[in-house]
């Protein structure tokens, strides 16, 4: 029996060893860098422990910009995402022909390098020399100036980013969506055509109670991957963030981590404890609101 | 008569409301496809502009009568696109068959084999998936660094291995194999490890396939990790070098060549998609989010 339970340890020996010195531990010291003050990376020592770098990021305008920008990209992307996603759904479910091709495309940018094809939302809407690109072409038909999207005015840095990072978070929630759509029970349509229900009764009376535990699934990891953003922003703005006024929270924490203005990583640690502390507290909310609204029992 | 009349009223407006919604409805999801596509077509096009084509056109032209693959020829010359795409090769496959390694043996593990404590493991297994990867991040920059192994490729892969959530799904999968196969395979003296190997991995290999595909995708567009232990442009990952050409790029902007460099990173994992559409799109609906 010894030797049985031996062998069990052993074949689960590699993932506890990964796991422990990458996940587990890292998880610890993150709380206990966030503590120690002062401290020198090259050295690797520290002067004191206390709340200092929480109060020091907490007071960083670079900071507060990425809260800002962060908070203004969450609260504009997961209400329009999930709301596009939710009609499209609603669109693809109700078709027979050419279903298979338009599920196939709206998948696409699941699979594509997100730097890579930011660089092609960067030249749709930057702003050079030699051309207004081709969204300042579109925004000239209908009688407005040519506006810089990359290096520009805050707003209009803010809506490309907003629309590339709709435009990447999309596939996930169409095929969550879809295939909710799809596994509702029929009987209930049925049942609905049979009263000469119209079609929006339908969907508001049957549909969206029906598939309510997976809007709030979509809704909460929407959430945390929007206070997640970085990659998004670095494609279409370059690695410089803050210059740019576009830093996320994200990109706050690797920015003290390394790079130019690197190398602080109780700083990241405290930042990075901080967006958690917020991403939790959002979560918590969205659960408790959900409770009161989702029909889990059916 | 009259009756008969009403009710094809009724049934002609029925008909043209129905048309009506159809149109609507595929005018709507053409417009999005329309929407997701624009952006690979512009690559596409910007791709095969000559350079002074480009750069002569104040008005974007929406086609090209004269495609050239001159910056295709650039992109692989003038700069490292092709080390970036070896080194993105090998922590690929390297990443992904160490992952199969440690997965398949925990799976097993948890599926098959019996041991104290085995409950309380898995669970704490469980609670690790909640732990956001921007955390953890910190200490494995300062870890890999004091191991000094920046700029090596043990540096990129180790961290990058384990994805708890995939050994929960392998096991779930697992755990579906009828025991009788198990204890026949004992009987006839079969050892642990030539039974998984023989009997296990081909019997669940849809969901080996379906994990492996997910991790390549991973690992090929991964960039902040990268990015992180990573500055001698000789360890450069796609991701990394795609922001390297965009910044110090071909020692002036040359737009048409970067987007050929674009179009080189993503038309393989547009292939791979293409062939293994449906286990992508049956393994990302059961738990996988943009990574």
């Amino acid at each position: 029996m010894e030797r049985r339970s031996m062998k069990g340890w052993l074949y689960l020996l590699p993932a506890i060893l990964f796991l422990g010195l990458f996940l587990v531990y890292p998880l610890i010291d993150v709380f206990v860098y966030s503590f120690e003050e002062g401290y020198n990376f090259a050295s690797q020592t520290y002067h004191g422990v206390g709340g200092y770098n929480y109060a020091y990021v907490l007071r960083d305008p670079y900071f507060l910009q990425a809260v800002r920008n962060t908070f203004i990209l969450v609260v504009i992307t997961v209400p329009l995402s999930t709301g596009i996603a939710l009609l499209i759904s609603a669109g693809l479910s109700s078709i027979k022909p050419l279903r298979n091709l338009f599920q196939t495309v709206y998948f696409l940018p699941y699979v594509t390098n997100t730097l890579a094809v930011g660089l092609v939302f960067m030249i749709l809407f930057k702003k050079t020399p030699y051309t207004d690109g081709l969204a300042n072409l579109i925004l000239g038909w209908f009688g407005h100036g040519p506006i810089d999207f990359i290096d520009g005015p805050y707003a209009a840095k803010m809506f490309v980013l907003c629309l590339y990072t709709i435009w990447v978070v999309m596939p996930f929630k169409i095929l969550i969506l879809t295939s909710a759509l799809a596994s509702v029970n029929q009987s209930y349509y049925n049942a609905a055509k049979v009263d000469g229900t119209s079609r929006f009764r339908i969907f508001v009376r049957i549909t969206l109670p029906m598939i309510s535990p997976t809007l709030v699934y979509l809704i909460i990891t929407g959430f945390i991957g929007a206070f997640k953003a970085y990659s998004d922003a670095v494609a279409l703005f370059g690695t410089n963030l803050n210059a740019a006024e576009m830093n996320t929270i994200v990109g706050y924490v690797y920015d003290m981590l390394y790079g130019n203005s690197g190398g602080y990583p109780s700083y990241a640690s405290a930042a990075a404890i901080i967006l958690f502390a917020i991403v939790l507290t959002i979560t918590c909310i969205n659960l408790l609101v959900s409770r009161k609204y989702v029909q889990y029992d059916v | 008569m009259e009756h008969k009349t009403e009710y094809e009223r009724i049934e002609k407006q029925a008909r043209a409301r129905r048309v009506a919604t159809g149109a609507l409805t595929y005018v709507l999801l053409a417009f999005w496809a329309l929407v997701v596509l624009f952006p690979f077509y512009w690559m596409v096009l910007t791709s095969v502009k000559s350079y002074s084509a480009y750069n002569s056109e104040y008005i974007p032209q929406l086609f090209t009568l004269s495609p050239t693959l001159q910056n295709y020829v650039d992109a692989f010359t003038a700069v490292s696109l092709g080390r970036y795409f070896l080194n993105t090769i090998v922590f690929t496959v390297a990443t992904t068959l160490l992952m199969l390694l440690v997965t398949v043996l925990a799976a097993y593990a948890f599926a098959r084999l019996d041991f104290r404590g085995k409950n309380l493991v898995f669970t704490l297994f469980l609670s690790l998936m909640m732990i956001p990867n921007e955390l953890v991040v910190i200490t494995n920059f300062v870890t890999i660094t004091n191991m000094d192994m920046r700029n090596t490729f043990l540096g990129l892969i180790l961290p990058s291995v384990t994805s708890v959530f995939y050994i929960y799904l392998l096991k779930e999968n697992f755990e579906q194999v009828p025991d009788q196969l198990y204890y026949a395979a004992k009987v006839d003296g079969t050892s642990d490890l030539k039974y998984l190997w023989k009997v296990m991995m081909p019997i669940c290999k849809p969901t080996i396939v379906t994990i492996t595909i997910l991790k390549a995708i991973e690992c090929w567009n991964s960039y902040v990790w990268p990015r992180l232990i990573t500055d001698d442009e000789k360890y450069f990952l796609v991701s990394n070098g795609i922001q390297e050409i965009r910044e110090n790029g071909f020692g002036r902007e040359n737009i048409p060549a970067m987007m050929a460099a674009v179009v080189a990173i993503s038309v393989p994992l547009i292939v791979i998609f293409l062939i293994f559409r449906k286990s992508i799109m049956a393994g990302v609906s059961r738990g996988g989010t943009k990574g």
